[in-house]
């Protein structure tokens, strides 16, 4: 599925939110949602993105499209540096980038119609107008399995599985190559969100789609991602080939998360790591390795330095000092210098 | 120094002696609205004994978060009612009770997480004073010895320096910690059965881990019995020792969860199983249930579940098979499941 070479490559982006007080909106301080994330997606490729409520998912996929500005870093979609772009330039790059939301019950305009809400895009970048771009509609509509006489009914019309499917057929209208689907199942009940999961996976076949697949739902990330990045408080902490990420993780945050999950399986014994304390908040991050006040392997370092990247080969990387100790030192790139 | 504790557990079967700490009986729960009857439980019955945890599983709107409302006797009325049946606990039928014994039943000898936490938080009092304010009325405890206990609570449930957040208000937290400041809330007086309606839904995992962690410990500590109410099978398999499968407003499958995970009979469980993928990997195409949950005031004739249902013959769109005992407390409400029905085939379904 991969190796059709990169996509999208995001290196060291940030966004931070600044936090103002006072008469004369002093900042007084900085959320940082995302805080020198690297990453890259292959044509083709899904990549799942896991991580504590909180932890800046949303605002990296945001971040991408540029729906929110970024406060640095550098975007290449397809070889074009998304973030020197303007005015029209954007829009153009706009509709190749997609997001589905994760709630259908408030993203879609309860007083448009189903032609309208698909349709909205064709009309504003002047790509289909009239009947050419009801005709247009009536096939998305179909194409995610929902029959062409709705086209003018209202969302309210819908169950939560059609109106995501609403959602998809929406983010579908411009034939983009890359869409970010921020817990665009997590909303729905199991087998609704079959469907849904079947019909990313077969548009991701017949076009070649790229996704960013947003979910906090482990098992739903792992069947539909080639690789997997975890987030915490702001930083990716792993990365791996989705079986390996399950089979090998790495740093200490993962292995905790993927433990905590429940297994649909009564008969299964298991060790479960678990976690005290809560997530600290982005605002004052904890010094060094943010993940130190609550991971069981915690050494005086990981206070004090941020740790590098390590190569654990097959693409797979992670920063803990500790776990970093079982590979060699030319595994691990210091911070500064760390590229994805 | 953080800690962390490794644990192992599968819930231990409990053993089923003496009578059931909660009995329902053909519970019948409708609204009556403008564009009709919405039947939201209709004839439901189970049980639950001391220190066992009943889960009820099924997808949104089949009735269960309704039949929980139901037993603490909080449906809004009108549009509710409860229409016939009984709800047992501890010897005392909950239909019947009047509204003054519920208040004592309600947050004593019976504690309730709510799907929707801001519902049973006051915004106008501190945390503290909310579970102080119970302590007093259920275990009579004052002063400083109530505040203590409501601080203990707050530490129980995983909410960081407890001595300080005990004198905020609920807008102040985030939702996970309010979600626990509301278990902590409902197992302050040590109930005999708690009602977790979704209790972690909105929890990320590792504090999820942490508060099923918990209440499994008071579980085994104050032998309480738990009704689990969750659309998350991984919950169920983890947390329950028998499941109650709910479809439509009805009981379609009830079984120990060892049996039901191993052996699931009715076609709408099975169905369900194959919709979630394995956490264990496999990138197969998932099975759906196709179609969609129907709407109570259009339920279909016959079994409620045959549009959506491979092995639906005539018979199933005419008749509505009846929950039946298969052995060993396996209950299924489908035509091929019925020994003594015309499509009788438990092959198909094993
Ligand atoms: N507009 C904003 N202003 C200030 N802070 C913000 C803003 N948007 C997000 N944040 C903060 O940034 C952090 C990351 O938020 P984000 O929504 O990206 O998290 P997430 O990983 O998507 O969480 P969830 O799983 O709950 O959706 C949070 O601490 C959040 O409070
Ligand atoms: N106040 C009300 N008025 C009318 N109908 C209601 C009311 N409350 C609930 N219902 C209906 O009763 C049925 C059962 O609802 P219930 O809340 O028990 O579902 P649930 O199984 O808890 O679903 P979920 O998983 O979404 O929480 C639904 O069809 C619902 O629309
Ligand atoms: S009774 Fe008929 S329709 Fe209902 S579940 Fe059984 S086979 Fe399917
Ligand atoms: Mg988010
Ligand atoms: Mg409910």
């Amino acid at each position: 599925m991969s190796g059709n070479g990169d996509l999208l490559v995001v290196r060291n982006l940030k966004k931070y939110f600044p936090i103002r007080k006072g008469v004369f909106s002093r900042v007084v301080a900085q959320v940082k949602a995302v805080d020198n994330v690297s990453f890259h997606i292959d044509r083709g490729e899904t990549l799942g993105l896991v991580g504590e409520s909180g932890c800046g998912k949303t605002t990296l996929g945001r971040a991408i499209l540029r729906l929110i500005e970024p406060s640095a870093g550098e975007i290449a979609f397809d070889g074009v540096d998304v973030l020197s772009l303007k005015g029209a330039a954007m829009r153009r790059m706009r509709r190749r980038m997609q997001i589905i939301f994760q709630d259908p019950y408030s993203s879609l305009n309860p007083r448009m119609t189903v032609l309208d809400i698909v349709g909205e895009a064709l009309h504003v970048h002047g790509i289909a107008r009239g009947r050419e771009r009801e005709e247009r509609v009536k096939q998305l509509l179909e194409r995610v399995g929902l029959a062409s006489r709705y086209v003018n009914r209202y969302p309210h019309e819908f169950s939560g599985g059609q109106r995501q499917r609403i959602g998809v057929a929406r983010a579908l209208a411009l034939n983009p190559s890359f869409i970010v689907a921020d817990e665009a199942v997590s909303a729905l009940d199991v087998s609704i969100q079959a469907q849904v999961i079947n019909l990313l996976v077969d548009l991701r076949e017949e076009f070649g789609l790229s996704y960013l697949f947003i979910a906090h739902d482990l098992s739903v990330v792992r069947h539909i991602s080639d690789r997997i990045a975890v987030m915490y408080l702001g930083e990716i902490v792993e990365t791996a080939g989705s079986d390996d990420l399950f089979d090998r993780p790495l740093h200490p945050y993962t292995e905790a998360l993927l433990s905590a999950v429940p297994v649909a399986d009564p008969t299964r014994e298991r060790a479960r790591i678990v976690l005290t304390g809560d997530v600290p908040t982005p605002i004052d991050p904890p010094s060094g390795c943010h993940f130190h006040p609550r991971c069981p392997l915690v050494e005086k370092i990981c206070s004090e330095v941020p740790p590098g990247v390590t190569d654990a080969q097959n693409g797979h990387t992670f920063r803990c000092h500790v776990v970093a100790r079982q590979f060699p030192d030319e595994a691990t790139t210091p911070v500064e210098s760390a590229a994805p | 120094m953080p800690e962390a504790s490794v644990s192992s557990e599968t819930p231990a079967g409990a053993a089923h002696v003496g009578s059931p700490l909660l009995d329902i009986q053909d519970l019948k729960t409708y609204f009556h609205t403008d564009d009709g009857t919405v039947k939201a439980v209709d004839g439901v019955s189970f049980q639950a004994w001391p220190g066992e945890t009943v889960g009820i599983v099924g997808e949104s709107g089949c009735g269960k978060s309704v039949t929980a409302l139901s037993i603490m006797r909080l449906l809004p009325m009108p549009p509710g009612k409860i229409e016939g049946g009984s709800i047992l606990f501890d010897g005392e039928d909950l239909v019947t009770a009047s509204p003054a014994r519920m208040r004592q039943i309600r947050g004593g000898k019976i504690g309730m997480i709510f799907q929707e936490p801001m519902t049973s938080l006051n915004p106008v009092f501190t945390v503290g004073n909310q579970i102080e304010e119970a302590v007093r009325l259920h275990l009579h405890l004052r002063g400083k010895e109530a505040r203590d206990h409501a601080i203990d609570m707050l530490a129980k449930v995983g909410i960081p320096s407890p001595e300080a957040r005990v004198d905020e208000y609920p807008h102040q937290m985030s939702g996970g910690m309010r979600q626990r400041v509301m278990i902590a809330m409902a197992l302050s007086c040590h109930p005999k059965l708690l009602i977790a309606d979704e209790p972690t839904t909105a929890l990320d995992v590792t504090i999820q881990a942490q508060i099923l962690e918990l209440i499994r410990s008071l579980q085994s500590e104050l032998g309480m019995a738990v009704q689990m109410i969750t659309h998350d099978l991984g919950v169920i398999a983890e947390t329950a020792h028998r499941v109650v499968v709910m479809y439509a407003s009805k009981v379609v499958e009830m079984a120990d969860v060892k049996e039901l995970f191993g052996r699931p009979r009715h076609p709408y469980t099975r169905g369900l199983f194959r919709s979630i993928p394995a956490i264990t990997g496999g990138h197969d195409r998932l099975q759906t249930i196709e179609g969609t949950v129907p709407n109570p005031l259009e339920f279909p004739s016959g079994c409620k579940f045959h549009p959506r249902c491979t092995f639906a013959t005539d018979h199933c769109t005419k008749h509505e098979p009846e929950l039946l005992d298969l052995g060993e407390g396996h209950l299924s409400a489908c035509w091929l499941t019925d020994p003594s029905g015309p499509m009788y085939d438990p092959e198909k379904v094993s």
